[in-house]
């Protein structure tokens, strides 16, 4: 019975025009979006505006993931999942196909953007992110099944949102849908009860991700693995106490983790420039010089040895200084 | 509503099975007592063959219960998955009868406008959150399944980890089939956690043939048998269903 609703027999067609029996609105399929294990996505015109609908033969996951995106409509300030617009059956012949319309949020994918636009962006979706889940939380949700897949990166401006809140769950019951990757339980760090720490593990599990986009498989100690996974690559390991205390779940709120992450990050551009200095000279030729800063980085960290992070802070901040000299004995 | 506790036997196979009843008609027998069959087929390097894979899905579906063939690999996901689902469709069977008897014979959950259905699989939700749940898991361990029973373990305390963060209370226990004297022997008897089998599973020794129908036949019974003895005990779950419900 429930072996059919996974292969998703759907396949609608473009131009198809989908009728509500319900609520009587009609929407013209413009083309699929993508699908899933619950279902499949639409990219529909409605009235001149465009849409998304999620089409699926599970009566069960459409109503519930209704219930939710209905429920963050109602909250104040959630703005993580798509908007609900409508939900109707479509009725096709002697079937009737549940289905919602949402919001259609136009973008691209996380880890596809950050493969264009490169990894200085991973930081500042994190940070998006971490407020973003600060507010749900608020509201006693968790989110649940977070991953690089349910997050689209739209804009301009540019705003990471999620998709897919087939996870979100009340805070206290067992979290509904889960990927194993993301999930403490499968790493052997932490229950599945929903709780704002579950979404935070995931959230460091994420920004490993986007340096490991092969992902890994757990081994029989995960925390040691993953601190081995965060200590190989140095974008991770000027991060690496933020990080290990979310996987832990010393976190109790997502607003806890985004001031120490803001905290690494400004700490560790501290390396590269000394900011109070820079915030007083208003001209900007600097960048060049920054480059060249960054370029003697990676001799220095080739071989990472558990002192070299003094080091290379001490070596760095002396050739920081080195330019500012420079820089300001041209200036005069 | 009364619902009381959801009872479910979740088979874990490679194959067909070639000893003694037919398991689909075990399975047709549990679902007449309230019991709900759910079988996984595993697959590694071997896959099931037609006859295997009818007769998982043939079982399931005369069980009331939820079937699914993977990949070892993926085993721990769809243990839990599987489980997960056969109580909202469980649930969801008992909330549609009550429907017919407000609403009239015809009606079910489909019926409904949206923001009905949405308001019934509120309380389905709340109900799968806090219902109590004894899971009785059948383990096929004819020779084939020897490469498997690691992963089998591991899926196994994985569905333990996944059912002990609900609201409501959860009993496992766990037989093989065959066993060493008889078709099937009992590895765990009812207990909240499953952790408690890792040692008894290491021991195993898989071979011999697949008495799948008499597992059946024997988990039944291990249920009912159960159930007299905790007639004495129950004061306990009566008084959380009143606060659940
Ligand atoms: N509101 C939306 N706007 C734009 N694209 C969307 C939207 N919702 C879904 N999509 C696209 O459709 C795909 C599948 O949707 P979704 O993840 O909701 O399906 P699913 O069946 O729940 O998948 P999963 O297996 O991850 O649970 C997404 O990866 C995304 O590309």
């Amino acid at each position: 019975m429930m072996m059919n609703s996974m292969k998703n027999p759907f396949n609608i067609p473009n131009g198809t025009v989908i009728k509500g029996k319900w609520h009587l609105q009609s929407y013209t399929i413009v083309k699929e979006l993508g699908r899933g294990a619950n279902g499949v996505v639409y990219l529909a015109d409605w009235n001149k505006k465009r849409v998304a609908i999620k089409v699926s033969d599970n009566n069960v996951t459409i109503t519930s993931e209704m219930n939710v995106l209905k429920s963050f409509s109602k909250a104040q300030g959630v703005t993580l999942g798509p908007s609900l617009l409508d939900v109707d059956d479509w009725v096709l012949g002697n079937k009737t196909i549940p289905f919602y319309v949402m919001e259609f949020i136009e973008g691209v994918h996380f880890l596809a953007f950050i493969q264009q636009k490169g990894k200085s962006w991973v930081d500042i979706f994190i940070l998006q992110l971490l407020a973003d889940l600060e507010k749900l939380h608020e509201q006693g949700w968790v989110f649940g099944d977070l991953k690089p897949d349910n997050l689209i990166v739209t804009g301009p401006p540019i705003k990471i949102r999620c998709i897919d809140v087939g996870g979100v769950t009340l805070q206290g019951r067992a979290i509904k849908e889960f990927t194993e990757f993301y999930d403490r339980g499968y790493w052997g760090l932490g229950s599945r009860k929903a709780e704002p720490s579950f979404d935070l593990f995931a959230v460091a599990m994420i920004m490993i991700n986007t340096y490991y986009p092969q992902r890994f498989p757990k081994q029989q100690d995960g925390l040691s693995l993953l601190r081995q996974k965060i200590e190989a690559i140095p974008e991770l390991r000027k991060h690496e106490q933020v990080l290990l205390r979310a996987l832990t779940g010393k976190y109790a709120t997502a607003i806890q983790m985004r001031e120490d992450l803001l905290d690494s990050i400004s700490k560790s551009s501290l390396r590269n420039q000394s900011r109070a200095l820079k915030q007083k000279t208003t001209v900007s030729p600097t960048p060049n010089k920054k480059r060249t800063v960054k370029q003697i980085q990676p001799s220095t960290k080739k071989r990472p040895r558990k002192h070299s992070g003094i080091k290379e802070t001490i070596i760095i901040f002396m050739v920081v200084c080195f330019l500012y000299v420079l820089y300001i004995y041209q200036q005069i | 509503m009364q619902t009381g506790t959801l009872k479910q036997i979740l088979l874990i196979t490679d194959g067909c099975s070639n000893h003694g009843e037919d398991p689909v008609a075990m399975a047709a027998l549990a679902k007449e007592q309230g019991i709900s069959v759910n079988v996984i087929g595993v697959m590694e390097n071997d896959v099931i063959d037609d006859q295997g894979m009818r007769e998982i899905e043939q079982i399931a579906s005369q069980g009331g219960g939820v079937s699914q063939v993977v990949y070892a690999k993926k085993l721990s996901q769809t243990v839990q998955m599987v489980t997960r689902q056969a109580m909202t469709q469980t649930l969801q069977g008992v909330v549609n009868q009550e429907l017919k008897q407000i609403l009239g014979s015809s009606s079910s959950m489909e019926d409904l406008p949206p923001e009905k259905r949405g308001e019934i699989m509120e309380v389905v939700d709340d109900l799968n959150e806090t219902v109590n749940l004894e899971v009785l898991i059948l383990v096929d361990t004819s020779a084939s399944m020897k490469h498997k029973l690691p992963t089998v373990k591991e899926a196994l305390l994985d569905l333990s980890l996944s059912l002990n963060a609900r609201l409501g209370n959860n009993l496992f226990s766990l037989f093989i089939f065959p066993g060493k004297k008889n078709d099937v022997e009992k590895l765990l008897d009812w207990s909240p956690r499953l952790e408690t089998l890792t040692s008894a599973f290491s021991k195993l020794t898989p071979g011999g043939m697949t008495p799948t129908g008499p597992a059946i036949k024997e988990a039944i019974s291990y249920f009912r048998k159960k159930r007299s003895i905790r007639g004495l005990l129950s004061r306990h779950d009566d008084e959380f269903y009143e606060e659940s419900i």
